[in-house]
């Protein structure tokens, strides 16, 4: 239907997912790393998509004389899955503006400096709070 | 995809960002195309539209430049190769696209296909199977969106500020030719977004794209016509109840048919016809989603705007 060979969908998805993971665990600034995300998370929409197409297949809205559809599951999956994407990555992005103000930076290296000079006790926390900023 | 390795590079986060919506455009394109056209629909509203909004606004509140990297980037780099690696290893055994015999199109689909008009009595599939089917699955989700909302809220706060200055908008000077084309889209955009709502049993659609394009009228006005501008037309009280009035509409629904005497979510109870019950409840619930995204999303971008007003 769309005329791509067989598996160019998924090497493409593989190499988003890939650069979006680059992303995550190479860049220190932390709106950079839910680009990342984001980049990780379409890579995984089109996967499923991609699976729920069917050659010949129309889109899943039933017509009169049309008997061959894409999977309406799939599509079910990531529509959800986007709204609770951008739900998700509002509650990190309001993180990453908390540690903003807490720090003054968004940078993982200087938290991080600024947790070593911390006393242990509260480094552990933060460290925490960091983490699940990044993820 | 050339975009996203333009994404990775740059180091002025507003290009990232503005980068990063046109990578969503393009997915939502690429959806379409894919024959997935309510994913792309939802696609084309939040990722390109709230999510960037969203984004920009935290740029705002942080700062707009990435620091150059320190660390070397040699040892992230195997680890994404080998990773990619064996991900395309196991991707050569995957069914090519379109292949009527993979899978996906083998376990529960055909039932979909096949029984799904003529037991939930509408034409698009993905609405039927959605809120019908895999009705615990949604509520699940219409509940994690409740939580998110709720956690934003925790995090920022809405801050009850005095020094509302309704004139002043976020674009600065007197946009007289924007203004005059925003009130004249605001009105179309919120009747699209209730055709979507109530259409979304025939055509593409839904209650989660319908919440947030309702959403997306009202950022538009806040935006054009001064911060703050969009909270004397919908107070963030309001919003909390809706919020959770969304929840418990779905909910509720649930409840009922227990009360029926059928499983959670049966909506055959609703009415004496089941097929009819199944409409009914389908309608029911995908208002309560498009109340609850509605709300959450409206929120959060209240959250995030009167952050950047109160720590100017």
């Amino acid at each position: 239907m769309t005329g791509m060979p067989g598996l160019f969908n998924y090497l493409i998805v593989v190499f988003l997912m890939m650069a979006g993971f680059y992303v995550v665990i190479a860049h220190g600034n932390l709106v950079k790393k839910l680009v990342g995300l984001g980049l990780f998370q379409a890579s995984v929409f089109i996967l499923y998509i991609t699976m729920g197409n069917l050659s010949g297949g129309q889109a899943p809205i039933v017509v009169e004389g049309v008997t061959a559809y894409s999977s309406p599951l799939p599509h079910v999956l990531i529509l959800t899955a986007i709204v609770v994407g951008v739900a998700t990555a509002a509650v990190g992005l309001a993180l990453v503006v908390r540690i903003h103000e807490a720090y003054g930076s968004v940078e993982e290296d200087e938290i991080h400096a600024m947790d070593l000079s911390d006393d242990k006790s509260s480094m552990d926390a933060r460290a925490a709070d960091d983490r699940d900023a990044g993820q | 995809m050339l975009i996203a390795v333009a994404a990775i590079r740059l180091s002025d986060l507003f290009a990232v960002v503005m980068l990063f919506g046109v990578y969503s455009l393009l997915t939502a394109a690429l959806f379409m195309d894919l024959d997935a056209v309510d994913v792309a629909f939802t696609e084309a509203a939040v990722g390109a539209g709230v999510t960037t909004v969203l984004m920009l606004s935290s740029l705002h509140l942080t700062k707009r430049w990435e620091a150059l990297p320190r660390r070397n980037p040699v040892l992230s780099l195997i680890v994404v190769s080998v990773t990619g690696a064996a991900l395309v290893y196991a991707v050569l055994d995957a069914p090519g696209l379109g292949d009527p015999s993979a899978p996906v199109h083998q376990h529960v689909t055909p039932r979909y296909i096949e029984q799904g008009q003529a037991e939930v009595g509408m034409p698009n599939l993905v609405t039927a199977v959605l809120a019908s089917y895999r009705g615990y699955d949604t509520f699940g989700e219409t509940v994690v969106i409740f939580a998110a909302g709720l956690a934003v809220m925790l995090l920022l706060g809405i801050k009850d500020d005095p020094r509302l200055r309704p004139g002043e908008s976020a674009i600065g000077g007197d946009q007289l030719v924007l203004r005059s084309v925003t009130k004249v889209l605001i009105p179309l955009i919120l009747l699209y977004g209730l055709y979507v709502q109530f259409h979304g049993d025939f055509g593409a659609g839904g209650g989660f794209q319908a919440g947030v394009i309702f959403a997306t009228a009202f950022v538009l006005y806040d935006l054009v016509f001064g911060e703050g501008a969009a909270r004397a037309v919908v107070p963030p009280g309001w919003l909390h109840r809706l919020a959770a009035l969304g929840v418990l509409i779905y909910g509720g629904v649930g409840v009922y048919s227990l009360l029926a005497g059928r499983p959670f979510l049966d909506y055959s109870a609703l009415a004496d016809d089941p097929v009819h019950g199944q409409h009914l409840g389908v309608l029911l619930v995908e208002l309560g989603v498009g109340i609850a995204v509605f709300s959450v999303v409206l929120l959060i971008f209240y959250a995030f705007a009167g952050r950047s007003r109160s720590h100017r």
